[in-house]
């Protein structure tokens, strides 16, 4: 059996504003080392608030999550920054690109956050993410220069640059034409299959969840399907 | 930490909204630059008013005054009585104004390590002679080496040689005011006539301007023979001890124990003009309070230009959050930003404080009353330079603090889902 690098145990939230609705109902999964999950449902099933629960942004809910055999239970915000920080890529469906820093600069931040490698490192791993990516010619635009389909592989490899045990990505296919939303799928395809990279990705275009390996469904704040 | 990212942050967000940055930086600038003038100037002024008063008077005055004793013949007989006594009209004895053993005292005050010198003076009611006409006036009798020494004496001639009064036998310097109603010229002879009919002829080698006209009016100086050969008095005669010492601070207590010990009156600077110390530090509050009310308005410059920026950067700031910085890097940056306006505004603004200073005090300022002024006076203390810098660094920090705080509040997931 794999490793389990990901576990929701009975995870619950419910916003209170103006009335209590409950969004997520004892949700429990667990999520396997280099797997390539996605996440389905209809808007509103609670799919990106469950993801933003599993990526530690979101703290006000009941359960536990465990990532990487470690319990987010309790630790505090700046703890939580760094288990973002080194164990979570996250890709949103805007790129969220900082216009004031290079494409490269973009990639290098969360690098030189960790501080695990020597800038030069850091720098070399980000050319080789990029290239991964095929944009390395882009790496000293700024991302106000680039195309969209551009701009979200930067994003995903800034969400790489750490190696992070899991990649995390709200509809990052969302905001795309067919044609980028196809490159974007099979980048995540090559990083899981070449590089062994697990990936939880939250999308609404059937299709696109159908060619993962596994796919849960969500209704109304519980999993139907997993 | 990883200081360097955070300071590399912090500058791009600084240079992308740079024409603001540099907005709240000139205020920063200008408000410190007009404290340190402002500061500067008024206590170039202070210093000079209380250097009109200060400087020529003694910290201790050492005088022997008329008047009738405490301790009336009566009081021996009521002494262990329950009565009390009440005596009208008791008049001084006859006495004389000179201070005994006066040599001793000064041989003796001139050990005492808190003195610094002592400066001895014999005062003569006086009249100057115009035609047939008698102008009333007082005559000082100086040493004026030690006078010069101790209370700036040749600042105030504003003609002649003060030394004169030495090298010259029956000289005078006359006050400025008098000499004008007597018409006379350096060189010249006046008449003058004591209190007691002593008549006496002098020639003038100097003039006398302290700024104060009522002094001018009526004050001359002589030599402590002259004076004492005026007045047909020998020389031993002292009228007054003036003790100039090390700590002006120590005037009123050094003035109650020579009070004591030499059993004559002691007058100690601060009692005898404690409204220029009051005028003083009134205008030093005065400009403490403009100084620092122009250094808020700064600050509040800075926390509206950084709230702004927050504003504007809101989805960078959840974007950084989102991967990996916590709240209290993001705040960091933010206060880092804000320092960075008020140490680089505050730097510019000791300059410019320094330069607006220097240029004010080539600005000519001549007055009669004030001889030895040509241009305004500054005075250029560091304190007010570091009190600047102080305050410009705990203004923009607080000004950073509340808007940092908010920004490293922002919930990533609020900014991001909103889209």
């Amino acid at each position: 059996m794999s490793q389990i690098i990901l576990e929701a145990q009975g995870i619950s939230k419910s916003f209170h504003d103006p009335v209590t609705i409950p969004v997520l109902k004892d949700i429990s999964f667990t999520l396997n080392k280099g797997e390539f999950v996605s996440v389905i449902g209809k808007s509103g099933c609670g799919k990106s608030t469950l993801l933003y629960i599993l990526s530690t942004m979101d703290t006000d809910y009941e359960g536990n999550l465990i990532i990487d055999q470690v319990s987010m239970q309790g630790k505090n915000e700046g703890e939580l920054a760094i288990v973002r920080n080194e164990k979570i890529g996250f890709v949103f469906q805007f790129h969220y690109l900082l216009n004031e820093f290079s494409v490269l600069e973009n990639v290098m931040l969360p690098g030189q956050k960790l501080g695990k490698y020597s800038p030069k490192e850091i720098k070399e791993r980000a050319y080789q993410k990029l290239k991964i990516l095929g944009i390395e010619n882009e790496a000293l635009k700024k991302p106000n220069q680039l195309s969209g389909g551009q701009k979200q592989r930067v994003a995903i490899a800034r969400a790489l640059i750490n190696d992070p045990l899991i990649i995390m990505g709200d509809e990052p296919t969302g905001n795309l034409d067919k044609k980028n939303s196809e490159i974007v799928f099979d980048i995540f395809k090559e990083l899981a299959d070449v590089y062994g990279q697990s990936l939880l990705i939250v999308t609404h275009d059937n299709e696109f969840a159908s060619r993962t390996q596994r796919i849960i469904e969500m209704q109304d704040g519980s999993i139907i399907r997993m | 930490m990883n200081f360097k990212l955070i300071q590399n942050i912090a500058v791009s967000l600084l240079l992308a909204r740079w024409r603001q940055t540099l907005v709240a930086a000139i205020g920063v600038t200008f408000s410190i630059t007009m404290f340190i003038t402002l500061l500067s100037f008024m206590s170039g002024l202070n210093d000079l008013l209380d250097g009109l008063i200060l400087n020529r008077t003694p910290h201790v005055r050492l005088y022997k005054e008329i008047k009738s004793s405490d301790f009336q013949p009566v009081d021996i007989h009521s002494k262990k009585t329950k009565q009390y006594n009440f005596i009208r009209s008791i008049k001084p004895k006859a006495e004389r104004l000179e201070i005994q053993n006066s040599a001793a005292i000064i041989k003796n005050l001139k050990t005492d390590p808190r003195v610094l010198g002592v400066a001895p003076k014999v005062t003569a009611q006086v009249f100057y002679h115009v035609g047939v006409i008698e102008i009333t006036g007082v005559i000082n009798g100086i040493d004026p080496e030690a006078e010069n020494k101790l209370f700036f004496f040749n600042d105030y001639v504003t003609e002649g040689n003060f030394m004169d009064l030495k090298n010259i036998p029956n000289s005078i310097i006359l006050g400025k005011g008098a000499a004008e109603k007597m018409l006379a010229q350096i060189g010249d002879v006046v008449q003058i006539t004591s209190s007691k009919g002593e008549r006496l002829s002098l020639k003038v080698v100097g003039f006398f301007q302290s700024g104060l006209q009522d002094i001018d009016n009526v004050q001359s100086y002589a030599s402590i023979s002259t004076t004492q050969k005026l007045l047909g008095e020998s020389n031993n005669y002292i009228t007054d001890l003036q003790v100039k010492l090390n700590d002006i601070l120590l005037a009123p207590d050094v003035a109650k124990e020579y009070q004591r010990i030499y059993e004559i009156e002691a007058i100690d600077i601060q009692t005898a003009n404690s409204q220029f110390e009051t005028g003083s530090s009134v205008r030093s509050l005065i400009s403490y309070a403009v100084g620092i009310t122009l250094l808020i308005v700064a600050g509040f410059g800075i926390y509206n230009i950084l709230n702004m920026m927050i504003y504007e950067k809101m989805d960078s700031i959840a974007i950084l959050k989102a991967i990996g910085f916590s709240g209290k890097d993001v705040n960091r940056i933010f206060i880092l930003i804000a320092l960075s306006i008020g140490v680089f505004g505050g730097f510019l603004g000791l300059l410019g404080g320094f330069g607006l200073s220097a240029i004010i005090d080539q600005i000519p300022f001549n007055t009669n009353s004030l001889p030895t002024v040509k241009t305004y006076p500054i005075n250029y203390n560091p304190r007010y330079y570091l009190i600047g810098t102080i305050f410009a660094i705990i203004t923009t920090y607080l000004a950073g603090y509340f808007p940092s705080r908010k920004a490293s509040k922002i919930d990533p997931v609020i900014i991001i889902r909103g889209k």
